[in-house]
């Protein structure tokens, strides 16, 4: 997309101000979605109805508070396509995950902007995203009345769509502040160091920079 | 608040025991023997009266149902159906319609709000609407198509079994009006040994196919209904033959809970301990960058 930066300061430019604006915006409504959806869930969760102002209030709120994020991540999703196609140097990479779960990454094949585990939770949230929304208008008694056979698929679909998307954010986080060092600034200030993009992602760094020191 | 002279089985989204201390609450039933219902709409009224409910004025749809349906307003509604008989003749079947009671309530076992349904002791299957927060699961949950949420309020409502008569000694609203003695209430073994004398009675009249509704499907219900065309329950305006909770709820409601929060915790867990004995991995420590 963006052509080679040429890079004067000690910084890699990742995401830009609105890529990150709109990615807090999912990250928030996302939380708050899923503790309201889990409270609905399970009863041990029932307190999290607290979160967004008890039962009432989070049987209300948790379907405009979901259309938010849909429009948002659908916003992320467009954008960041073409990078999570998965390319063949990524199951390369892939073979090595043993030694990448172990911290050892001497020697990986280079890969792009996002590995291939990036690229997988990617499609999966995108199949999850929109499961979520079409089975989430189906349960949505405020705007809309289908049969109730119908309305008994779409809970179960709802809730395992759910629960896929909060495992997945659950390596995405862990990943992001406390395994992968240095991940955190491309989406709090918004750049990496050479070092992190070189090592992470080499293809990508090749591009953006023009191949820089 | 559920009524607090009577013992609770069941509350739902709660998975500790309810209040329970009380002795000799014995299951109870309501009898409605179709054979002698003569559609007069008086148990209706009675809902209505006793609940202190007013429905719409509604248009009339052609046949005697009016309402056409069970409402947040209309908690009991007489179904008539016309059927043509092989022989042509036409039978007319009216079937007071309402909450079964179920001892095993898909609806109940659908909700996610701790103590918005509860089950006494007797059987009855009660909504406590100050509890409701209106997401209509026990819609979806119910096999017998029977919670309507209210557009006022956005809870949920259906016929309560006058709990709070029976409560206090009473016998339901619809029982005490019913001019032909179709409806009867008593300790559910009572009914059911009633029930099988009048469907022997039946027989020996010609319906050699009458039988008590009491579907074991649900583990029974607290409303049964003496048909006099037990094989063919459907004919009385849609009645389930089989009724059951749907496999769809059990799945939400039952497996998927357990299996999902352990996914979960796993999934933190697992996080956790990785952090905890590979740590963090940062390119620095390979000497990569300058
Ligand atoms: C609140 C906790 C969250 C944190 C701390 C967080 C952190 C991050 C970070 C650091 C990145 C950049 C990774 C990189 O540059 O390689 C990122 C990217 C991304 N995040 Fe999040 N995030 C959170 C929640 C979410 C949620 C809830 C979603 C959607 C369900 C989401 C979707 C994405 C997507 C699609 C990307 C683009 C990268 C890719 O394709 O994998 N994030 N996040
Ligand atoms: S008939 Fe429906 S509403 Fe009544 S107890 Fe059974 S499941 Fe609940």
């Amino acid at each position: 997309m963006s052509g080679p930066v040429v890079m004067k300061s000690g910084d890699v430019p990742r995401y830009a101000p609105g890529e990150r604006v709109t990615h807090w915006i999912v990250a928030i409504t996302f939380v708050l979605l899923a503790l309201s959806g889990l409270a609905f869930f399970h009863p041990a969760f029932w307190s999290l109805t607290a979160v967004l102002g008890g039962g009432v209030w989070s049987r209300i709120l948790h379907p405009y508070v979901g259309v938010v994020m849909f429009v948002f991540f659908g916003l992320m999703a467009l954008k960041y396509w073409k990078d999570n196609l998965i390319q063949p140097y990524d199951r390369a990479w892939q073979k090595r995950l043993p030694d990448i779960l172990n911290n050892n990454d001497h020697g990986l094949p280079e890969i792009d902007k996002y590995n291939i585990g990036q690229k997988q939770l990617f499609l999966a949230w995108v199949v999850s995203m929109v499961l979520l929304l079409v089975s989430g208008v189906v349960m949505w008694r405020d705007v809309a009345s289908f049969p109730v056979p119908v309305i008994r698929i779409a809970s179960v679909v709802h809730a395992i769509a759910a629960v896929v998307m909060i495992l997945g954010f659950i390596v995405h986080v862990y990943s992001a502040i406390f395994w992968v060092r240095g991940s955190m600034r491309a989406m709090t200030r918004g750049t990496v160091t050479h070092g992190w993009a070189k090592h992470h992602h080499p293809l990508w760094y090749r591009r953006v920079t023009g191949g820089g020191k | 608040m559920a009524l607090q002279s009577l013992n609770v089985t069941k509350r739902s989204a709660t998975t500790t025991q309810p209040p329970s201390v009380r002795t000799a609450e014995e299951p109870v039933a309501k009898l409605i023997d179709v054979s002698k219902c003569i559609g007069c709409k008086a148990c209706q009224v009675a809902c209505m009266q006793w609940n202190d409910l007013r429905d719409e004025v509604g248009t009339n749809v052609g046949v005697y149902d009016n309402p056409s349906n069970l409402t947040d307003q209309s908690w009991t509604v007489m179904r008539f159906a016309e059927y043509s008989k092989p022989d042509g003749d036409m039978e007319w079947l009216i079937r007071k319609d309402g909450c079964m009671h179920c001892e095993d309530p898909g609806c109940l076992k659908a909700c996610p709000s701790p103590g918005a349904i509860v089950k006494y002791a007797n059987g009855i299957v009660d909504f406590i609407s100050d509890n409701c927060i209106g997401c209509g699961y026990c819609v979806a949950g119910c096999p017998f198509d029977v919670p309507r949420i209210s557009k006022k309020d956005s809870k949920a409502y259906k016929c309560t079994l006058c709990s709070d008569r029976v409560a206090v000694g009473l016998e339901p609203a619809c029982v005490k009006t019913c001019p032909t003695g179709a409806i009867q209430y008593g300790a559910k073994t009572d009914m059911v040994l009633r029930a099988e004398k009048r469907v022997g009675d039946l027989k020996e009249r010609g319906f050699q196919k009458a039988a008590l509704y009491n579907p074991a499907g649900v583990g029974g219900t607290h409303v049964m209904y003496v048909l006099q065309h037990g094989d063919d329950p459907e004919r009385y305006s849609g009645l389930p033959s089989n009724p059951s909770i749907s496999p769809w709820v059990s799945v939400w409601k039952g497996a998927a809970k357990p299996l999902a929060s352990l996914a979960i915790g796993l999934a933190m867990l697992g996080a956790f301990f990785h952090y905890v004995t590979r740590g963090p991995k940062d390119e620095h420590a390979e000497g990569e960058s300058k």
